[in-house]
């Protein structure tokens, strides 16, 4: 398979560079069950790329494969240009995948300040015995992570509960917690699965504005779920459409808008 | 009033992290430290040392242990009675095969046994969570007292079957043996607890500590985003056990001096640490020493009270500490489950804004 | 047949009669967690103290005598009557179901909600508790519990097979108490069955224990059935408790032999009652032939741990149990 070298600007003058993941023929099973269907499509440097499609289509299996979490039983993930050996999810994340979770995934028994530094692990080195003795490296190695922790918390405007133990906070903000636990790591690729699900219209703006920010500010590429179509087709470069485990379509929002497939996947069809 | 924050400002990460951010917090804790170190040590006798300050400091470091490995860690073991017996072992055969070698050494490579012992029966951990891991644990207290009952090896061939601790010094004074004197035991006793505490609480506000958390908190998605669920957990066991081994060598070598493992290690002693560590907060280095407090204190309040007080025969003593301690936990289950240690913050975040609540 | 093999498979049996009581006690657990989601540590203490109960009431014994003397000096023990055994048995329903209620009303229902491991935790906390009010109104010593069941080995088997091995085999020695045991076991595991299937409260317990939101929302009371399954955990109890306590004397170490459910649970599941009866039996069985094999090698006394180590390598080559399905974890 030949790849696409090519990079080229958007009209908002971001450059879209290489691909960076490419998934090539994925098929997902549980037992008898085809989560996903031979699907095939490659995430490129700096672009913002949506997942759509109906409930149950398949798209947080996808994320989860990509995270490392399923392993498919066929295709190959590609990742900066080789194929991908499976991987624990662990491990992944330390390659630069970060990610949200549909149903949030923050460590409730501890502060947000706590959360957002677990999101620094990978770039964490001190040995145990250091931490133990806490001077020298791991003390150090604590302050250092700690400014580019608080330079996350500042980003995206949760200082006033830093120290809050995140089984307090209310459901908007704890999206936002998350989003920060997962920036703090870094990331090369961010996943996030419906990172405005369940949120209000207010909440959404603020949080379309910290994707794009991020994307803009660190170049990050990033790969998100959502189900408001408004959002998806402001937000988003490329999208992919999914429906019960296939891709029906792929392209540009104009593109994916204008697919006889995705319509009638939406909208319905009637069968006479 | 004194107990404030204000005016108090943290200028650098590093005075952010400190353990007690509060000034008074601060004067507090070397307040305790020097009465330790400095007064008791001189007014200490015999029955104050044997009936509640060496258990006492002993117990704390089992509860610090088991409460990194279920407080911090999220794994709740059964197994920490085989685990102090792993340790007691242990020292007993440093002890004997190397009489010249410190015993302070023996007591730290005890814990350093117990933790590898500890590490190979937290490798189930990875497949198993929750009620089956706690039932798994089982396995070890109940292994690991039958083979020490079994082995010869392990006491040495001893008729009674029992290890008794021979005597030994440090810089020149007795602390095993029936002719150390109490405060020799204390101190021993209390270096290992200071140095244990301050151990324990560097790591687990750490990375290593963070670590533990995530995997206690949401284990899945702790691995998704970088935890390595092997190593988070082999080293809570690792180091929860280390703990725990130390202070099953101390109990053995400082203040029991002769041990029958089954007696001295059963599973009640599992449950007596486990219970400290919930009564006294679950994730809370201050709990494990209140937890252990109360419950070294209680039975010897009401043997005072019940026994020596109302002259009632000492086994229903025993049943009634069986009903209180019962009583006890479910009362702090259903109205503070993370203990006193929970009641104290709450007790100092009112005492922050007194006299002018609002 | 050589006599070997023939008293290997007389171990067998007798594993299977053990593991009979083992299950009965798991059978306690299993009830309770399916339909609360509670992990009972209390079990085998709740038949410790219902065996107590009901010597205690036979005996005519007053209860909390000691604590009663104590206080003022008085010297009663006993009311100076015995109860006929079927009397007491339906006494010490009463009080299990009593106990029941309290342990809902007092307990429990201010930990509605609570994470599994805090609401265990509770159960250890009610175990303790249990155990001392149990030595507290009864006393602690040891004792016999006259039921007039029928003991000693069964002399028609071992009579009957006999013949199958030579002269060096002596028939199978079996106890008739086991056998007796099995039985009571059966009948009550079918009449189980049969309550949970085609009765009113059975079909409302099954509901709870499949989704507490939905059963509460068709208008199930979720306070009756936990008092329920309580008093049917308490009843179970008794019964374990009166198959131990007949066979070893009603004792603490009665409730210790409860700790041996726990692995039979893990093989079997917690919320399989076929899990509970299988495990049951491949825990007695298998102590028995481990330690008739491998015991004499390694110094005996086997059976005190091998239970456990079983169900833990069990458990790390395949988690979900005997008859659990392959969990699909998600996020």
């Amino acid at each position: 398979m030949t790849q696409v070298l090519e990079s080229y600007q958007t009209e908002d003058g971001r450059t879209i560079g290489d691909v960076v993941l490419d998934l090539k023929n994925i098929t997902l099973r549980f037992g008898g069950v085809e989560a996903i269907k031979n699907i095939s499509f490659n995430i490129r440097q700096g672009e913002i790329r949506a997942i759509i499609g109906p409930n149950g289509a398949g798209k947080s299996s996808m994320l989860n494969v990509i995270s490392g979490f399923y392993t498919p039983q066929e295709g190959e993930v590609w990742f900066n240009g080789k194929p991908r050996a499976p991987l624990r999810p662990y491990q992944v994340a330390r390659q630069g995948i970060a990610r949200t979770f549909q149903n949030i995934a923050l460590f409730e028994g501890m502060s947000v300040l706590d959360n957002v530094m677990t999101g620094r692990l990978n770039h964490m080195k001190s040995g145990m015995l250091s931490q133990a003795i806490w001077k020298g490296k791991a003390e150090r190695e604590e302050i250092e992570n700690r400014e580019r922790v608080e330079h996350v918390i500042d980003f995206l405007e949760i200082q006033s509960i830093r120290k809050t133990p995140v089984g307090r906070l209310p459901y908007g903000l704890k999206k936002r917690v998350e989003l920060a636990r997962a920036l703090a790591a870094e990331p090369n690729l961010l996943l996030l699965d419906e990172p405005m699900a369940g949120m209000n219209v207010e909440e959404k703006e603020d949080m379309s504005r910290f994707i794009l920010d991020v994307n803009d500010e660190f170049g990050t590429t990033i790969a998100l779920i959502e189900h408001d179509m408004g959002v998806v087709m402001d937000l988003s470069d490329r999208v992919v459409v999914m429906d019960y485990g296939r891709k029906i379509g792929d392209g540009t929002p104009d593109e994916v808008r204008s697919n006889q497939d995705v319509i009638d996947a939406y909208l319905g069809v009637s069968n006479d | 009033m004194f107990y404030r924050e204000a005016g108090d400002f943290k200028t650098s990460y590093q005075a952010d992290n400190q353990t007690f951010p509060i000034a008074f917090d601060r004067y507090r804790y070397w307040f305790v430290l020097a009465v330790a170190y400095l007064v008791i040590p001189f007014m200490i006798n015999d029955y104050w040392a044997s009936a509640i300050l060496v258990p006492f400091l002993i117990y704390s470091i089992a509860a610090i242990g088991l409460n990194i490995l279920t407080g911090y860690g999220g794994q709740v073991s059964l197994g920490t009675g085989g685990f102090m017996a792993v340790g007691a072992y242990a020292c007993y055969k440093l002890m004997t095969a190397f009489p010249d070698v410190s015993i302070l050494i023996h007591v730290l490579l005890a814990g350093g046994i117990t933790a590898l012992v500890g590490a190979a029966f937290g490798l189930p951990s990875l497949r198993i969570k929750g009620f089956y891991l706690a039932v798994a644990t089982l396995a070890a207290q109940f292994f690991l007292v039958w083979l020490f009952n079994k082995v010869a090896w392990f006491y040495n061939y001893s008729a009674s079957g029992q290890i008794n601790a021979p005597e030994r010094t440090v810089i020149g004074i007795a602390v095993t043996g029936p002719n150390a004197p109490a405060w020799a035991q204390y101190m021993v006793c209390l270096v290992f607890v200071t140095a244990s505490a301050l151990i324990a609480r560097n790591l687990t506000r750490g990375t290593i500590g963070r670590t533990w958390m995530a995997i206690r908190d949401m284990d899945i998605a702790a691995e998704i985003i970088g935890v390595n669920p092997l190593k988070a957990k082999l080293t809570a066991f690792a180091v929860s056990s280390f703990f725990v081994g130390i202070s099953g060598a101390l109990f053995f070598a400082v203040y029991l001096g002769a041990v029958e493992v089954g007696e001295a290690f059963g599973i009640n002693k599992s449950f007596l640490v486990l219970f400290m560590v919930i009564i006294g907060g679950l994730g809370s280095i201050f709990g494990s020493f209140a937890g252990a407090a109360f419950l070294v204190v209680l039975p010897v309040a009401l043997k005072v009270v019940g026994g020596d007080w109302l002259g009632w025969p000492t086994d229903m003593v025993a049943h009634l500490q069986l009903v209180i301690i019962g009583l006890l936990i479910m009362f702090f289950l259903i109205k503070e489950p993370h203990g006193l240690a929970q009641l104290w913050k709450l007790a100092k975040e009112k005492l922050r804004l007194w006299p002018f609540p609002y | 047949m050589s006599a070997d093999f023939l008293y290997g498979v007389e171990v067998v049996i007798n594993g299977l009669m053990s593991g009979v009581m083992y299950a009965l006690v798991a059978l306690g657990f299993v009830l309770i967690f399916k339909a609360s989601g509670i992990f009972n540590f209390a079990q085998g203490v709740m038949a410790l103290f219902s065996a107590l109960t009901l010597v205690g009431i036979m005996e005519g014994q007053v209860p909390f005598a000691h604590l009663i003397n104590a206080i003022f000096g008085t010297h009663i023990h006993n009311f100076g009557w015995e109860v006929p055994a079927l009397l007491a048995i339906f006494l010490t329903v009463l009080v299990m179901v009593a106990f029941a209620w309290a342990v809902q009303k007092f307990l429990f229902r201010h930990l509605v909600g609570q994470e599994p491991i805090i609401l265990f935790m509770a159960t250890i906390g009610l175990a303790y508790f249990l155990e001392g009010i149990g030595d507290l109104m009864w006393g602690s010593e040891i004792r016999t519990l006259a039921l007039g069941l029928p003991q000693g080995g069964a002399r028609f088997i071992e009579d009957a097979t006999a013949g199958l091995g030579g002269d060096d085999f002596y028939g199978f020695f079996i106890d008739k108490l086991d056998i007796v045991a099995s039985i009571v076991a059966i009948i009550l595991v079918a009449s189980l069955v049969i309550f949970s299937q085609y009765t009113k409260h059975g079909r409302a317990m099954r509901a709870v224990a499949d989704d507490h939101q939905a059963a509460l929302s068709v208008g199930i009371s979720l306070n009756f059935v936990w008092v329920l399954v309580w008093s049917l955990a308490g009843i179970v109890a008794l019964v374990a408790g009166v198959m131990w306590g007949a066979k070893s004397g009603v004792q603490f170490s009665l409730s210790l032999i409860a700790l041996k459910a726990l692995p039979v649970l893990m093989l079997g599941g917690f919320t399989s009652i076929p899990g509970a009866i299988v495990g049951g039996l491949i825990i007695g069985v298998g102590e028995k032939l481990f330690e008739y094999l491998i015991g004499p090698m390694v110094g005996g006394a086997t059976e005190n741990w091998f239970a456990y180590v079983l169900a833990l390598l069990f458990l790390v080559f395949r988690p979900q149990g005997l008859f659990g399905e392959k969990i699909i974890e998600r996020v």
